[in-house]
């Protein structure tokens, strides 16, 4: 009986493994196909044009991690977009633009997670009501798209990076892998990160074991929306305008990317690199799809349709496999 | 019987007095003392429902008692939580683990107290010190893998680590030895007594006899709520014991007349089960059932009397032996095809198996009726509406309000109806696994009547019941399990209670006994 | 009727007595060509394809589901029938393959849920991805218009009503009559109650799930047909979009837990109806109609403070056994 140590069997790596895989051979077929798509631009560009979607992501692989799910993303990067353009048009400083949408944000998750912890409220429904609040607020503060011209936003949007082998990213890139480091930092690393994992695998399990439930499952929606607000300001450098239909649907692709990237939509085992080589599929399957000019943009959607179900049948095995032990 | 136990001791370190819990229309714990002392392995028995997850609760503020007193190591104490307890060195291991599968041993035994530096966990440090507990314990388990790798043996002894960690000086294990084999089981109790040795108070809750035997200082018993004695084990013998557990109930059920006469049991079986048996559930069994007669299954809880039944029914499938319903070879895929061959099966766990609570009491007396026609043919509403008339009179259902959701009625009440539910079906064979558990004595005597009749009707009938003067007085043979296994076949008429008691207690295996 | 539709009703009356006080017309019905007009026959004809919807989503609810895919159902069942009445085909073939379309859709579904046991939030949000793409392969991209008398009054017609709200009750009646008259809406809820105990007592539960994912992707369609119908084109992109999210809505403000259950189709009548209302109100009190989504956002909260005490959904938790 001593003896019985499972010899480690590294299945919860195992999605983030396939995720990995599945982006090696996207990315594979593409460079076999089209000529120059296999440059370190490409792969820059994936990064470029995501970034948005990277944090966002990281936002919600915390929130699906406790076993939860954020519908209000995409309408709080839309949200974030119009606070960020209509406060600039009114002459606010950038920082303080930008610490005003980050609070927003962060206020956002606070009032969907208590409604979820306090009233019970099904994560569901309540950031459904947030995506509602949200989206509205958009339309309240205008109906018009709103350029921004601020000098330190056009800045940041346009300003490139050059890297060794003449490829050249964003600010906001830096700022989005800034956000997946410090994000695996506190999920790894931190008692919150692994009370996070905890109510995941059992919400009953970690309230006797002492943990601070609550907290934490208040605390991982503030970080979703928090990352939502940031996702919308690196969505505004990108877009430079701020508009009430910007980001329409964005939340089901950072769903798709969170359980691509190997996360269980039941909680407890995932990833943030994960999430991120998710996006990265995504992208990858986009950038195909704009290359191969035959191929329409609808293809996208169901291509990631497809990738869904086979990451979900995928967990679906691996989960049978742990419970027959 | 032994004498309680009086004799001058050191001051326990965990003193319950007069502890009494209640729920609405259900007394779970009435006015029991329990003692635990430092360095002692004490085992707490009692068959459902006799009250011992509620005294545990009670103990670590699950349950606020209505009446009585804890006072730890002298001081009085009231927890309002699992988490102050575990504060105050009352660590409990649960029977279904409470644990996270999806994170590593290390932090699992260690969770909310990693070792930080810089206010980073870290988890060199983390895994270190979890080794050195689990060393402790004499094990090897790797700190770093993922506990949902592990069977369920090793998830225990990972929980009890976790408990010890805390400088536990309480360890409450609430049926831990459920899912283990025996060598699994020897692991957990050479742990138990490294424990004990080191001046843990261990508080074990089983079923199994042969453990209270292997590993306890001192039992106390419980049954229905009520404390019957604390024992010295030493001095215990297995038939006193079991007779404390599930013996005479005294002169509750007196005016309920043995009534086996009247009835005559078909000379041809009408479902015959031959080496049927499940792995880890029952081993193989023949048992033939004959209309018109009651068997009881008399046994502990855990000797694999509701496995028996289930797999009677199909809730559960068979994986050796076979079944014969009237001479021919059965196969049941699923309860669906008992049913519709005339097998009804009332389940011992009324809520989650048994009644749809939020339905009403018509909706639940005829379910089993109308997923037999499928959803497209509707019982017709007169039809259900005689149907349910019929037996809230016969059962004595009340509130008589087929409209009444069943959720508001009372435990006896409910049973009464899920019995109706399967009485509607017309069945050839029920199967009743406790079906009065937990229910008051007037509805138990009702019921019992009800079985006594069916059978005289003609109806083959499989009787579960934990309570052995029940079983004993109804039954017109009673198959005896242990362990797993089934042990004996007695003839009612000759059997007594204290027949059937020592079989029960003691390895002794009869031929069987009288016969038909 | 039963104090779960207390609520809903009274969320209606007030919403209704507003509009009165604001707009005292808003009561006026006026028969014109022998159609009735009216900013109440406004409020069904618009409300119609969410109450279908909600109809199916009600059952698929009461049995523990969730349906996120009906939207995406829905763009897939008008694009059907347009480019099958733009290809030259008739409109009621059309509507026919549409909606045999949308039944495979629904076993897709069904067969994800109940066979593969799948988490119905999951399995559904494959086909809410996916479907809409199929929808705009189906277009190719394009908004397809059409020009079809008949295909025009499943939206736009008029039988003294409109014909969108003869066809929402008609189907509201049907449902209801066959959950009563059939055991179906009792099976329903046991097996959404208690799934165990169903399977013991010999219900089939997977034809039972079944069942009401093909029903509810049914809804979708007909509700889709009626969408494109009114505009005259197959839009696969915001044709039913967010549409899934007010059924829920409406169900949920109805009183039906998503825990599954007892389920109220008068209730999600009624939640429908609050939410279109409202939609309207927002508009006649002048308020831009665009803010009526911070509107729909206070309600669900409402709603959500309202039930919290009785209706909350207990966390994942093993039930708590009384002794032992």
């Amino acid at each position: 009986m001593t003896a019985l140590a499972v010899p480690r069997v590294p299945s919860r790596f195992l999605p983030v493994i396939a995720t990995f895989v599945v982006f090696v051979l996207t990315f594979g077929a593409g460079s076999v196909r089209y000529e120059g798509f296999a440059s370190g631009q490409i792969v820059a560009n994936l990064f470029i044009d995501n970034a948005f979607l990277v944090v966002l992501a990281v936002g919600m692989t915390f929130v699906i991690l406790t076993g939860g799910i954020d519908l209000s993303v995409g309408a709080v990067v839309a949200l974030a977009t119009m606070i960020a353009a209509a406060t600039l048009r009114a002459g606010w400083p950038a920082w303080l633009t930008i610490l005003a949408v980050l609070g927003t944000g962060s206020v956002l998750g606070l009032g969907m997670g208590l409604m979820i912890h306090k009233l019970r409220v099904q994560p569901f429904i309540a950031t459904l009501a947030g995506m509602f609040l949200a989206r509205g607020l958009c339309f309240v503060i205008s109906e018009e798209s709103l350029s921004i011209k601020d000098p330190v936003f056009r800045a940041v949007a346009t300003e490139t990076i050059e890297l060794p082998g003449e490829v050249t990213i964003t600010y906001s890139v830096l700022i989005a892998l800034a956000v997946v480091g410090i994000a695996a930092y506190v999920l790894h690393l931190t008692r919150f990160g692994r009370s996070v994992y905890a109510v995941g695998g059992s919400e009953s399990s970690a309230t006797l074991m002492g943990l601070a439930t609550g907290r934490v499952k208040v605390g991982v929606y503030v970080i979703s929306g928090f990352c939502s607000a940031l996702g919308g300001l690196l969505f505004s450098f990108y877009m430079l305008s701020g508009y009430s239909l910007h980001a329409v649907g964005l939340e089901l692709d950072a769903i798709a990317a969170v359980v691509v990237g190997g996360t269980l939509l039941s909680g407890g085992v995932g990833y943030v690199v994960g999430s991120v080589v998710g996006v990265l599929v995504l992208g990858t399957v986009q950038t195909i799809i704009s290359f191969e000019g035959t191929l329409s943009s609808w293809w996208t959607k169901i291509v990631i349709g497809v990738l869904l179900l086979a990451f979900i049948a995928l967990q679906r095995l691996i989960v049978h496999r742990q419970r027959d032990l | 019987m032994t004498e309680p136990l009086t004799a001058a001791q050191p001051q326990p370190l965990v003193d319950l007095r007069g502890m009494s819990v209640e729920f609405p229309g259900v007394k779970a714990l009435r006015e029991v003392d329990f003692r635990l002392f430092p360095g002692e392995v004490h085992a707490l028995m009692g068959e459902n429902g006799a009250g011992k997850s509620t005294l545990i609760k009670a103990l670590t503020g699950v349950h606020a008692p209505s009446a009585g007193r804890i006072t730890l190591d002298g001081a009085p104490v009231s927890f309002t939580g699992p988490a102050q307890a575990q504060a105050a060195g009352i660590s409990t291991v649960y029977q279904e683990v409470n644990l996270c599968p999806n994170l590593s041993v290390a932090e699992n035994i260690l969770l909310g107290r990693e070792p930080r530096r810089l206010g980073a966990i870290n988890g060199r440090a983390m895994r270190a010190r979890a080794a050195r507990l689990l060393g402790r314990m004499g094990l090897t388990i790797d700190p770093a893998s993922a506990l949902g790798n592990h069977p369920i043996a090793i998830r225990q002894l990972v929980a009890i680590a976790r408990a010890v960690a805390v400088d536990a000086r309480v360890l409450i294990l609430d049926e831990p030895t459920s899912s283990l084999d025996t060598d699994e089981v020897d692991e957990l109790f050479r742990i138990i007594r490294v424990l004990r040795d080191d001046g843990v108070a261990v508080l074990f809750v089983t079923h199994f006899l042969e453990q209270v035997f292997a590993i306890s200082d001192r039992v106390t018993v419980l049954r229905n709520g009520s404390r019957v004695g604390e024992y010295d084990t030493a001095r215990l013998t297995r038939i006193e014991l079991v007779s404390a557990m599930i013996g005479r109930e005294l002169g509750a059920l007196a005016e309920v007349e043995r009534r086996t006469g009247d009835r005559h049991a078909a000379p041809t079986p009408l479902l015959r089960a031959q080496g049927l048996g499940r792995t880890g559930a029952i081993a193989p069994f023949d048992l033939d059932l004959h209309a018109g007669e009651v068997v009881g299954l008399a046994g502990l809880l855990g000797s694999g009397r509701t496995e028996l039944a289930r797999l009677l029914f199909g809730a559960d499938r068979a994986d050796t032996g076979r079944l014969l319903l009237d001479g021919r070879p059965l196969r049941l895929r699923s309860p669906r095809a008992a049913i519709a061959r005339g097998i009804a099966f009332s389940s011992e766990d009324r809520k989650a198996e048994g009644l749809v609570t939020d339905l009403t009491v018509r909706d639940n007396m005829i379910l089993a009726l109308q997923a037999a026609r499928g959803w497209a043919r509707q019982v017709p509403r007169r039809t259900a509406d005689e149907l349910v008339a019929t037996y809230v009179e016969r059962l004595d259902i009340r509130p008589a309000d087929p409209d009444a959701v069943v959720a508001t009625l009372s435990g006896g009440n409910q049973q009464k109806v899920l019995l109706a539910r399967w009485l509607i079906t017309r069945p050839r064979l029920l199967i009743l696994d406790e079906p009065t558990r937990g229910i008051d004595v007037g509805a138990k005597a009702q019921l019992q009547r009800v079985i006594a009749d069916l059978a005289a009707e003609g109806m083959a009938v499989l009787f579960v019941s934990a309570e052995l003067e029940e079983v004993v007085r109804i039954s017109d043979r009673i198959v005896v399990l242990r362990d797993r296994h089934k042990v004996a076949e007695l003839s009612g008429a000759g059997a007594g209670v204290d027949e059937v008691l020592e079989l029960i207690a003691s390895g002794r295996t009869t031929a069987e006994v009288g016969g038909r | 009727m039963n104090r779960r539709l207390l609520w809903p009703a009274l969320a209606l009356v007030a919403l209704l007595v507003l509009n009165l006080v604001v707009t005292p017309s808003f009561f006026e019905l006026r028969i014109r060509d022998g159609h009735l007009f009216g900013s109440l026959v406004d409020v069904l004809r618009n409300g119609a394809p969410t109450v279908l919807i909600a109809l199916g989503m009600t059952l698929v609810i009461a049995t523990r589901g969730i349906d996120l895919s009906v939207g995406a159902v829905a763009a897939i069942a008008g694009a059907v029938a347009c480019t099958h009445l733009a290809g030259g085909g008739d409109a009621v073939t059309g509507m026919v393959l549409a909606l045999l379309v949308c039944a495979v859709l629904g076993l897709w579904n069904g067969f994800l849920v109940a066979v593969l046991g799948i988490q119905p939030i999951i399995a559904t949000l494959v086909l809410m991805i996916a479907g809409r793409g199929v929808a705009m392969l189906l277009t190719e991209g394009q908004i397809v218009t059409v020009d079809d008398d008949v295909f025009r009054q499943v939206g736009a017609g008029f039988v003294v009503l409109p014909v969108a709200i003869l066809i929402s009750l008609a189907v509201l009646g049907g449902v209801a009559l066959v959950t009563r008259r059939t055991a179906l809406g009792m099976l329903i809820e046991s097996v959404g109650v208690n799934p165990e105990a169903s399977r013991l007592a010999g219900v089939r539960a997977r034809t039972i799930i079944w069942t009401v994912y093909v029903f509810a992707a049914l809804c979708a369609g007909i509700a889709g047909l009626m969408i494109s119908s009114n505009v005259n084109a197959a839009d696969a992109n915001n044709a039913g979009l967010w549409i899934e999210m007010d059924a829920i809505l409406a169900v949920v403000i109805g009183g039906t837990l998503l825990t599954g259950g007892r389920y109220s189709l008068l209730g999600t009548l009624l939640g429908a109806l609050t939410i279109q209302t409202l939609t309207t109100t927002v508009y006649t009190i002048g308020v831009p109609p665009t803010a009526t989504l911070v509107f729909k956002a206070a309600v669900v909260i409402v709603v959500c403070l309202l039930q919290a005490p009785r209706g909350a959904p207990v966390p994942r938790r093993e039930p708590e056994v009384v002794g032992s």
